[in-house]
């Protein structure tokens, strides 16, 4: 029987010729990555076993990105723990405000992922990395702390659903809406403990923008990763930035798969997750008139160099609607930069919009846009849970950052079409 | 071991915002977390908690128990508020290694989730996978966990199990 991709890259990773979904494998990690939420829990646990040096400098992540800039005294002294450690151990790859960015925009970017890889991160949306061809999961800071001191993660071998879209793509229908869609059709557990695996003719012409943001939201489906196999768009983007040498793993044409869902690209139009769920999805056309209070355009999942230039393409020569209150995101200072010689910033000044420091901020309703009692929010980031932007009678709307944009100047939930 | 315990149940999808709320990650102590507990899904539910009494606490709920984020801060909520177990029809990924790997007792098992209701008296034997619901005299089947699972609880969770590790490796270079 072949092996998936994810199977093979495990299977490399734990040195054996073959492994078959169930399984228990002890495996070797590439990269270990953990936040300023995540990590100083991991460092404490670290220490409690006596550890004194990690497994690889560079290749221990830490990325103080949640609730930086520092929001209180107590960010502020979780984000001195990363730094102590970051500077004790010698890490590679620690970030200061100013060069830090939202950790699953900034690893890709930097070259620091490279498929083949297997990563893993106490953040659940490290599943990200998979639209590199690498095998990446989210895992608790214990983990970390086990991977920071052996280099090591356990793992079950999960079963993978292969999903391939098919037909074309509608006007303003981007990544985002595959996995909304996809969410909606199959539930936020229906690819519980396995690896969703995006395939067909329509990924093949995605960006790896839009590659990212659908592997990024495959653990709202409970998916253990996303994944989508290298092609000639994944070596061009890897090339420009590669910071080792990698080998692309390829899954085999006899791999087994524990279902394969097809999706007809030609129905699909932009997607609205209604709260509180990312699964409770409607197609545009039918959401109704909501009237929204704030917008927030960025996250891991879109505040990425090409969804500012969408955001900007539907803002230009409009204003933002007298009651909403719109906050653009931009992921990395990389992408701030060229939002900037683009003009894009000016574009959303001129809207009047406001752009916040690269930050997880609002979308954990951490700082930086959190919503009081009965606002409404549209976002373009993962999650619409109860409480998650703030307050818990607050509620989220999540879409792409043309819808989002939209919104903003129409002050209720649009399409650009309908401006 | 033997755990008695008084049933809270909560429904399908409880994520880990509900489980405790990111406005509180700014710290990892348990106690101070436990003060939050299930805020999101509950806002009373550490108020009904009381004060902690010998037959203990445990909370049970439908599919996908702690879906969501990473953070760890949910099972050390729920193990700082002395919730003794959390029987669920199914858990989240992350949220059910993260319990493993520090020690919170999880079971899964689709009948106790379904048949057990608030307010009812559990007897759970971890080590015999079996709960009793000794209000409405039912016994349910849980699902062991797999040997390699049984090895990291035995060791007392994952960083233990670690230390044992690197020990050996001392010993047998």
């Amino acid at each position: 029987m072949g092996m998936t991709i994810a199977e093979k890259i495990l299977a490399r990773h734990c040195g054996k010729k073959s492994v078959a979904p169930g399984a228990f494998i002890e495996a070797k990690v590439d990269i270990a990555l953990g936040n300023d939420v995540t990590a100083p829990l991991a460092i404490e646990e670290f220490r409690k076993v006596g550890g004194n040096k990690v497994f690889d400098a560079d290749r221990v992540v830490l990325v103080p990105d949640h609730f930086t800039p520092n929001k209180d005294v107590k960010s502020a002294e979780q984000c001195q723990i990363l730094r102590n450690f970051a500077r004790e151990q010698g890490l590679r790859h620690y970030y200061e405000v100013g060069r830090v960015g939202i950790e699953h925009a900034l690893l890709p970017e930097e070259g620091i992922v490279l498929p083949g890889d297997l990563v893993v991160g106490a953040d659940s949306h490290t599943c990200t990395y998979g639209a590199l061809g690498a095998f990446a999961c989210g895992v608790g800071s214990t983990d970390l702390a086990f991977a920071m001191l052996t280099g090591k993660c356990w793992f079950r071998v999960p079963q993978t659903i292969k999903f391939v879209y098919k037909g074309k793509l509608n006007k303003w229908v981007s990544g985002k809406d595959l996995i909304l869609y996809t969410i909606g059709d199959i539930g936020v557990d229906g690819a519980l403990y396995k690896v969703m695996e995006f395939t067909g003719p329509i990924i093949k012409r995605l960006t790896m923008a839009d590659r990212l943001t659908m592997c990024n939201m495959a653990v709202e489906a409970g998916a253990k990763s996303g994944i989508i196999e290298p092609d000639g768009e994944t070596i061009e983007y890897i090339e420009a930035r590669a910071e080792r040498p990698y080998e692309t793993i390829h899954g085999e044409k006899s791999a087994r798969y524990a279902r394969v869902v097809e999706y007809n690209c030609n129905k699909i139009e932009p997607q609205v997750a209604f709260p509180p769920l990312p699964s409770n999805t409607k197609p545009i056309s039918s959401v109704g008139d909501i009237s929204i209070d704030q917008v927030v355009i960025g996250s891991c999942t879109n505040g990425r160099i090409e969804d500012l230039r969408i955001s900007a393409q539907v803002l230009k020569g409009r204003r933002v609607h007298p009651r909403v209150r719109l906050i653009i995101i931009p992921a990395t200072p990389k992408i701030y930069r060229e939002a900037l010689s683009e003009g894009l910033l000016e574009t959303f000044i001129d809207a009047g919009a406001v752009i916040s420091a690269p930050t997880c901020g609002p979308c954990l309703g951490g700082h930086m846009g959190v919503l009081a009692e009965g606002e409404k929010a549209v976002a373009t980031t993962n999650r619409n849970f109860t409480g998650r932007m703030g307050h818990p009678k607050a509620e989220i709307y999540l879409s792409n950052p043309a819808i989002a944009a939209a919104s903003a100047i129409a002050g209720k939930i649009t399409s650009p079409e309908a401006l | 071991m033997e755990i008695k315990a008084t049933a809270h149940k909560f429904g399908d999808n409880i994520n880990t915002d509900d489980i405790i709320p990111a406005r509180y990650l700014n710290t990892y102590d348990p106690k101070e977390l436990a003060r939050h507990c299930m805020e999101g899904a509950d806002e009373e539910f550490v108020r009904k908690l009381g004060h902690p009494s010998a037959r203990g606490h445990c909370i049970v709920a439908g599919k996908n128990f702690g879906c969501g984020s990473s953070r760890e801060q949910a099972p050390l909520a729920i193990k700082g508020a002395d919730i003794s177990c959390v029987i669920a029809e199914s858990f989240a990924r992350i949220f059910y290694r993260n319990a493993i790997n520090i020690g919170l007792p999880i079971l899964e098992s689709e009948r106790a989730s379904k048949r057990i209701d608030s307010g009812d008296e559990i007897l759970i034997d971890l080590n015999r996978g079996k709960v009793t619901n000794l209000s409405k005299k039912e016994n349910y089947k849980v699902q062991p966990f797999p040997e390699f699972i049984q090895e990291i609880i035995r060791a007392g969770g994952l960083m233990n199990y670690a230390k044992e590790k690197l020990k050996r490796k001392r010993l047998n270079p």
